[in-house]
């Protein structure tokens, strides 16, 4: 296969996204490659077929298969190109992938830029260390939520969820309409990490009990899951013995959390951010290798697709003006001073985690953020090298929702001759 | 039917007697309780060919454990199983543990075991950087390894269907009769017959006695498990050879370990237990095991964990409490001719598993049972596409002759469609996901088949052509859509 100019992995919102951006600002199409191993575009939306998606960028509700068809759409009108059932196997830093498909074989590509779009995958059983038997009914959400939408059947009958991230509690709802009775929601922090809206309308609307500051102990069934042992957790979130209690079920559904599916990244080189689990990226996108863009999930867990698709299009604008020549602050030649970013006082991470005083800096630039607890009235404060330089008032801040700061005109100067940016909670 | 051979058990010693005995012109039947070879013990240990100065001198253990260890490379080849003999390292805190290094020392010098040499504390840190700095010296062994238990167990029926074995599984032997010099083994529902019966029953091998007509037998099986935890292979590179502590009264102790496919093993705790088939986890023994890890490997990252699961051992307890006490229970029986038993076969035996199914045929020979060269015998396995391993040019290959070759469906280990259609229709092929995952490491990796499972039941049902919720994870009723189809 000939060189291309932007090589996209992952076919989902981020990677349409970042494909019909590039070619907004004058890349070929056939100059495009999206590569998706599954058998369809659409990434994990293809799979959320509730309504939720797209208020943000299109001022409507549409379901997750509505929401990735507008964009599938303009890349087919458009004949961008596009593999799917393409598999990519490595990247290397000099901007090669090698990715197999059962049409092209076994192919290694050279690209003028790449766009990591890889997306995220669930936390499991595995990783929490939950003791017990080994049984079948152990799901991740999403894995369940294949199993029902995609493949049109149920995994369990009587089904305890463990961690109230949102793809679990869409899955509350999604089971209880299909017949499943769910019996209870445990959380492990004593807030819930899933958007508000999504426990009024998944739990609340169908009495499902949420147990916050509770976990799953020990898993019980040999062939099949018979039942769990949950117990409440004390404030080091350690089970309190005597509070342990056995729920007879079927299936154990975990929404635990999502981890950027970074392995590609990882055996290029890219430097990776150790809270976001994503890459270190700055105000265009770009990774610590010149002409390695990344955004959407496989750069931070989003809540909201809109977001994504922003995110997608700044990469797709920067990947191309790369290829184009056109300068990209960091970009071949690296230039101007670099800043990092941190978050302090409750804020986890800030992403970009870099900006360049030279760079692209408009007030159109976000700082995104996420907080490590739930916080009432606080101001978000961003400052350039311990100096306050704006501050926004809060009524509720928390862990499950991405929040945002712009900057300020009084910032993007600051920033021309500061060091470090910080996002921080202050009280109000 | 009837066979020349019954032998009841296809964990790695039923296998590998099994094997040996497909080189000669015997009817041979194996037996298996479970619905797949290598679900017992054979399943869930360690990993580790031993060297061989663990066992008293003079055992069988020792005799046999040296000989497999021996055999193992050549073993490995033949059935092509991945195998890699990078030594093993007990590692002493003390002077008393130093002194301890010395006996096993000269206890490996008498079993036979080559190569070994004590090593300081400088060429100790070399060779394995991750040490705890509290080690001051460690019993080297280079000849010993490390191989996929299961691979291997599966590899050896495999060879021996190929040249004529029969086996039959979820066949748990229930009852035993012996008429006219026949035994006529039954599940409930079928009847074997055979001349010769061989008891490779594992962690049931005493009940097997029983069964088969043993009045005293001499000997009781004592379960006890050990837990384990798998790390990602982010951390397989935290040691580079089999690591122990010196072991103790409380015996050998947690290890860590390298694993043939590039993964960190760390285990096993070791606890009597009730329930000879208990394979659950507790959260105290996974305490146990990270404590224990830790000892050797002090930055070991136990939070990069995949899964975690445990074995059980068949510990043999002997009535008379003579020297042979911690010996496995090889022998032909005093009181039911054509009977022979391998039973309470602990660790090592994976390591002793080639010699001993030799040593098996050489008893059976000695019963009586007679042996003539097959001349269509093939040392083999049918041929194994591992697609993660092959280099660029092979890829193409392979994906140029079958398609399914270039769909991948686990993503962590790098497995392809056409590795998984193989694997349901090698010989004792895959029914299930776990049969899928021992044969092509699809669901092994770090996403806990969150990924690859959908994929593999929809696989799974077209080639066998059942409906999609028919399919489970181990057999039984452990189905994975439980829920009926919307
Ligand atoms: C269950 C669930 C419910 C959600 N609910 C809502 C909601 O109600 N409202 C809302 O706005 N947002 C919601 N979101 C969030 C939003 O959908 C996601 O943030 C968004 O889909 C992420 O897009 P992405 O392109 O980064 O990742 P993905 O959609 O995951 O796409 C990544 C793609 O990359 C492919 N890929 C990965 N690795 C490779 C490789 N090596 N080679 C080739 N291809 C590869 C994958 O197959 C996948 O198609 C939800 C998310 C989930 C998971
Ligand atoms: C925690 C642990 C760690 C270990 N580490 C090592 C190590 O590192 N190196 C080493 O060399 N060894 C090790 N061992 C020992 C090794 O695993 C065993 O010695 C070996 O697997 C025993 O094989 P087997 O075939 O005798 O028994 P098993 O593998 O238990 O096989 C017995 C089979 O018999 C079947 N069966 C039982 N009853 C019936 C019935 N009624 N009808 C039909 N079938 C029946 C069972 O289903 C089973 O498949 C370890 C063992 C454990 C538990």
């Amino acid at each position: 296969m000939d060189a291309k100019k932007i090589i996209i992995i992952g076919g989902g919102p981020a990677g349409l996204a970042a494909a019909i951006e590039a070619n907004n600002q004058g890349i070929a199409p056939d100059d495009i490659l999206i590569l998706e191993r599954d058998r369809e575009l659409g990434g994990i939306l293809n799979q959320c077929i509730h309504a939720g998606f797209g208020l943000h960028m299109f001022g409507e509700e549409m379901t997750g298969p509505e929401y990735a068809g507008r964009f599938i759409d303009i890349v087919k009108e458009r004949n961008i190109g596009y593999l799917c059932n393409a598999m990519v196997l490595s990247v290397s830093p000099d901007r090669e992938v090698a990715f197999v498909s059962p049409t092209e074989g076994f192919c290694r590509v050279k690209a003028g830029a790449i766009i990591l779009a890889m997306g995220c995958r669930e936390r499991t059983r595995g990783a929490l260390n939950i003791a017990g038997t080994r049984p079948a009914g152990i799901y991740s959400a999403g894995t369940a939520q294949r199993y029902v939408n995609i493949d049109g059947y149920l995994p369990g009958k009587k089904v305890v969820i463990l961690g109230s991230g949102d793809i679990g509690l869409i899955m509350a709802r999604r089971l209880t309409l299909e017949g499943a009775k769910v019996l209870r929601v445990c959380e492990l922090m004593p807030y819930s990490g899933g958007l508000p809206r999504n426990i009024a309308q998944c739990l609340d609307d169908f009495d499902i009990p949420l147990y916050l500051s509770h976990t799953v102990t020990e898993i019980h069934g040999r062939e099949r899951v018979e039942g769990v042992t949950v117990a409440k957790v004390g404030d080091d979130r350690r089970p309190i013995v005597g509070t342990e209690e056995y729920i007879e079920c079927d299936t154990l559904l975990l929404s635990v959390g999502l981890l950027p599916e970074n392995e590609l990244s990882r055996e290029a080189g890219i430097a990776l951010d150790r809270i976001t689990g994503g890459a270190v990226v700055d105000e265009t996108m770009q990774t610590s290798i010149p002409g390695v863009f990344a955004c959407g999930n496989v750069l931070h867990v989003h809540d909201l697709v809109d977001f994504v698709t922003k995110e997608a299009y700044r990469a797709g604008a920067a990947a191309a003006k790369f290829v184009t020549g056109e300068t990209v602050p960091g970009g071949n030649i690296r230039t101007g001073t670099v800043l990092s970013t941190e978050g302090k006082n409750g804020v986890r991470y800030v992403m970009p985690q870099k900006l360049h005083a030279d760079g692209a800096l408009s007030t159109e630039t976000a700082l995104f953020f996420r907080v490590d607890n739930i916080y009432r009235d606080k101001y978000v404060v961003l400052s350039v090298d311990g100096r306050e330089i704006t501050k926004t008032k809060k009524r509720f801040l928390e862990p499950g929702q991405m929040e945002n700061v712009r900057l300020t005109d009084g910032a993007i100067d600051a920033i021309k001759t500061g060091k470090t940016v910080t996002v921080s909670l202050a009280d109000a | 039917m009837k066979y020349d051979v019954c032998i009841i058990g296809a964990g790695i010693t039923g296998a590998m007697t099994a094997r040996k005995l497909a080189k000669y012109n015997v009817s041979v039947c194996v037996l298996e309780a479970a619905g797949d070879v290598a679900m017992g013990a054979t399943k869930a240990n360690s990993a580790i060919v031993h060297a061989g100065f663990d066992a008293e001198c003079g055992t069988l253990k020792a005799a046999l454990n040296v000989k497999g260890c021996a055999m193992m490379p050549a073993e490995t080849k033949e059935l092509d199983v991945p195998y890699k003999q990078c030594g093993s390292l007990v590692c002493a805190y003390s002077d008393a543990e130093i002194a301890h290094l010395e006996q096993l020392y000269a206890r490996g010098c008498e079993n036979g075991v080559p190569d070994m040499r004590i090593v300081g504390g400088d060429e100790l840190r070399a060779m394995e950087p991750n040490i705890s700095p509290d080690a001051v010296a460690a019993l080297w062994a280079p000849t010993a390894g490390i191989v996929c238990p299961y691979e291997l167990c599966i590899a050896a029926c495999e060879n021996a269907v190929i040249n004529g074995v029969q086996f039959k599984t979820n066949f748990r032997v229930t009852n035993i009769t012996k008429e006219n010099g026949t035994f006529a083994v039954t599940d409930g529902n079928e009847i074997v017959y055979a001349d010769y019966l061989v008891n490779a029953a594992g962690v049931h091998s005493d009940e097997i006695a029983v069964l088969a007509g043993e009045t005293d037998f001499p000997m009781h099986v004592i379960p006890r498990r050990g837990e384990y935890m798998l790390l990602d292979r982010s951390e397989g590179k935290m040691a580079n050879h089999v690591l122990f502590s010196c072991p103790s009264a409380n015996g050998k102790g947690i290890l860590v370990s390298p694993t043939v496919d590039g993964n960190l093993i760390l285990g096993p705790t070791a606890k009597a237990i009730d329930d000879k088939d208990d394979t659950a986890t507790t959260t105290d023994g996974l305490m146990e095991v990270q404590n224990g890890a830790r000892h050797l490997v002090p930055t070991v990252n136990t939070r990069a964990v995949i899964t975690q699961f445990s074995g059980v051992r068949p510990t043999p307890v002997y009535a008379d409490g003579d020297i042979t006490k911690s010996d496995f229970c090889i022998r032909i029986s005093e009181t039911v001719p054509g009977l022979l038993h391998l039973a309470g076969i602990e660790s090592p035996g994976l390591a002793s598993s080639p010699a001993t199914g030799e040593y098996a045929v050489e008893l059976l020979a000695k019963m009586g049972l007679s042996l003539t060269e097959k001349s269509s015998y093939t040392p083999g396995r049918p041929k194994k596409i591992r697609f993660r391993e092959l280099s660029d040019e092979e890829r193409a290959e392979v994906i140029k002759q079958n398609p399914l070759y270039g769909k991948i469906i686990c993503r962590c280990e790098t497995v392809t469609e056409g590795e998984i259609v193989d694997a349901i229709h090698r010989p004792l092929g895959a029914r299930d996901l776990d049969m899928v995952k021992r044969r092509t490491r699809a669901g092994m990796g770090r996403c806990g088949s969150g990924f690859c499972s959908p994929r593999t039941v929809e696989i799974l049902a077209r080639e066998l052509g059942v409906p999609m919720d028919t399919i489970t994870k181990c057999g039984g009723n452990s189905v994975i859509l439980n829920g009926g189809k919307k």
